[in-house]
């Protein structure tokens, strides 16, 4: 539990049937995630990366395969199970946001809290939810509707909920996905900021530019990893491949 | 999750729906204000009927004299003679339980005093009457079992016939003319109000029935004779002897009809509050039937609101609500809404129920039954309606839920 791997996949599978077909998203993926890294996961769609993701998050349990969450198997939990672990452990953003409507800021980051563990007060939750929502420099848009924000100030309000639990690993889903490209820059700052300060971060995308903000690249294709390169290898496979279309560089 | 948490997500879920809460609310407000309306109003002239017949006194037992049939036509009960005083008599010595008789014949007559004059009914009874009929007097005395026996000039009025006849005077003591035979008024009666029938039964005269026959006339015959009995169980067997009594006295042969007809108060009673109920329980179905649809409203609305919010309940999920969270707050909702309606229902059915009985004057009376009943049934109404909602709610597949447009 101590050499700092928090996620752990094993030869893990994930096997679809409707009907008679069979479909096989995920086949034999086996990953590691240490604390503290942040790693986007890429691939085209059809690759087995949205599979993937639930089952990191567990909204959703593999077929075969061991899921290692933080040193306990989590493969095998049942609905109510992977419920208190998604509390305690994760803390998800998504691209359509997913915050409730006509809903205060405020309110919208307490969610997590209020299907947790502890009894807090109306003060203490407001008062976490504040930290919260000025950790993502929101702070005076407490009250503000969900309506009243733009579309980046939305996804703040979304990663300040993410944030409130303390969680081991922030999930993105395509966080970007929904936002222009200067307000998506501003996103991965906050990102790289909280990767900073030692979040562990696993955010899905298809675009490689904003998948160039997390030091390490994991690609799937057809439901297995094809590849998975830290941001040096990046460096230097960017470089030999510069290399070979333009000789003349020095 | 624990229970203050989950009232919490529900009241602001209703908060965020503050129209569409009040429009569900409405149909149960409406459901509940109708049915405790209703039934009140039901209840209230259950009531007065039942204080009406109350009136008539006590394990009372009425006797009547038969018709007569003359030239095909029948007079109704009383309009023959076959009552006698002797029959009294006989009824008031050999029946056993038998407290008090009083011999009956009344008829419309003219009285008058001084230069005023009115139509009123003459009641010919024995002292034992007030007892009867547990009637006390306003004022004065009644008159005595001696006066009777004497056949004197004395009687007692009603307060209808008090003001009428006296105005503002003091009758006590004042002469009446009956049919020009000036009697002594020796007492006003209390105010009784209108018969199960709607008559006044304030505008009367009785006085002793010997002076009825002797001094007014009309024959030795009586119309009726009320007989009370000590207690109510004494009642079916005092009936069966009166019966047998005058059957023998009358000398009826067996497989021949009475010629004198029994009643009991009880039957009487039965009859009318029989009536009553079935207008109460009609009101209280109809009111029914609109709880009903309230009900229906609030599944149609939570049902709606359960697709609505599907990526709500994804992302609660996601966040860590459990399955029964999930219920518990739809749930919470459902029945927040009937019990509130139910609250404010009651309120309306009260209110509505005063002003029918203030500007209609129909009496209504709201027990604590009615309005405990009506609450519980609301709740009951948001947990039937609300489960099946909510349940779909619960059984939502949180990564199809998060996903749902």
């Amino acid at each position: 539990m101590n050499d700092g791997v928090v996620v752990k996949l094993v030869n893990l599978h994930k096997t679809y049937r409707t009907g008679e077909m069979e479909v096989h998203a995920v086949r034999g993926v086996s990953l590691e995630i240490r604390r503290g890294e942040f790693v986007a996961l890429m691939g085209a769609s059809g690759s087995g990366k949205s599979t993937l993701m639930n089952i990191l998050g567990c909204l959703d349990r593999p077929t075969t395969g061991q899921y290692i969450l933080d040193g306990a198997d989590v493969s095998r939990l049942d609905r109510d199970q992977l419920a208190d672990i998604r509390n305690r452990k994760f803390g998800f953003v998504f691209q359509n946001f997913n915050l409730l409507p006509r809903t205060s800021a405020r309110e919208n980051v307490e969610l997590p809290l209020l299907y947790g563990r502890y009894r807090l007060t109306n003060a203490q939750l407001r008062k976490r939810a504040d930290y919260a929502i000025a950790s993502v420099g929101l702070d005076g848009r407490e009250d503000h509707y969900t309506s009243q924000l733009s579309g980046g100030q939305q996804q703040r309000v979304a990663i300040a909920r993410a944030l409130i639990n303390d969680p081991e690993v922030v999930l993105a889903d395509e966080p970007t996905g929904n936002l222009d490209s200067r307000t998506s820059v501003e996103i991965m700052e906050i990102f790289q900021q909280l990767n900073a300060r030692g979040i562990t971060i696993l955010m899905v995308t298809h675009e490689q530019d904003i998948a160039s903000y997390a030091p390490r690249n994991v690609h799937m294709r057809d439901g297995i990893v094809r590849q998975d390169l830290a941001a040096t290898q990046r460096l230097n496979r960017d470089r030999l491949q510069r290399l070979k279309t333009s000789p003349s560089e020095p | 999750m624990n229970v203050g948490s989950t009232f919490n997500v529900a009241f602001r879920s209703l908060r965020r729906n503050k129209m569409r809460s009040a429009l569900t609310a409405l149909g149960i407000i409406i459901g509940v204000a109708a049915v405790i309306a209703m039934v009140g109003i039901g209840n209230g002239a259950k009531a007065q009927v039942e204080a009406q017949i109350a009136s008539l006194g006590q394990n009372v037992i009425l006797v009547f004299s038969g018709s007569t049939t003359s030239s095909g036509i029948r007079t109704g009960w009383g309009g023959a003679g076959t009552l006698k005083i002797e029959d009294a008599e006989a009824i008031r010595r050999e029946v056993p339980g038998v407290t008090a008789v009083s011999e009956e014949v009344w008829s419309n007559t003219q009285v008058a005093a001084g230069n005023q004059n009115w139509f009123t009914r003459i009641y010919g009874e024995s002292a034992d009457y007030f007892d009867i009929r547990q009637w006390p007097l306003a004022e004065g005395a009644p008159f005595t079992a001696q006066d009777v026996r004497s056949a004197n000039k004395v009687c007692v009025i009603g307060q209808t016939t008090a003001t009428e006849v006296y105005g503002n005077d003091n009758p006590i003591g004042q002469v009446l003319r009956v049919k020009k035979v000036p009697f002594t008024v020796s007492g006003v009666l209390t105010n009784k109000g209108l018969s199960t029938h709607g008559v006044d039964q304030d505008d009367i005269v009785v006085m002793p029935y010997t002076s009825a026959i002797k001094r007014i006339g009309g024959g030795t015959n009586l119309r009726n004779i009320n007989v009370q009995v000590a207690d109510a169980q004494q009642m079916i067997a005092a009936q069966q002897q009166i019966i047998e009594l005058l059957r023998q006295r009358h000398n009826i042969r067996a497989g021949r009809d009475d010629d004198f007809t029994v009643r009991n108060q009880q039957e009487i009673a039965d009859t009318a509050t029989a009536t009553t109920d079935v207008m109460t329980g009609l009101l209280g179905a109809i009111a029914g039937v609109s709880l009903l649809v309230g009900g229906i409203g609030i599944m149609n609305i939570m049902l709606v609101s359960v697709t609505e919010r599907t990526r709500e309940i994804g992302t609660r999920m996601a966040v860590g609500a459990h399955g029964r969270d999930i219920l518990a707050q739809f749930l919470i909702e459902a029945i927040s809404l009937s019990s509130a309606g139910g609250i404010i229902g009651i309120v309306v059915g009260i209110t509505v129920a005063n002003t029918i009985a203030l500007t209609r004057h129909w009496p209504s009376r709201i027990s604590a039954t009615s309005i405990i009943a009506a609450f519980s049934i609301s709740a009951l109404v948001g947990i039937f309606f609300g489960f099946y909602p909510a349940r779909k709610a619960a059984r939502l597949d949180p990564i199809e839920a998060l996903r749902y447009e």
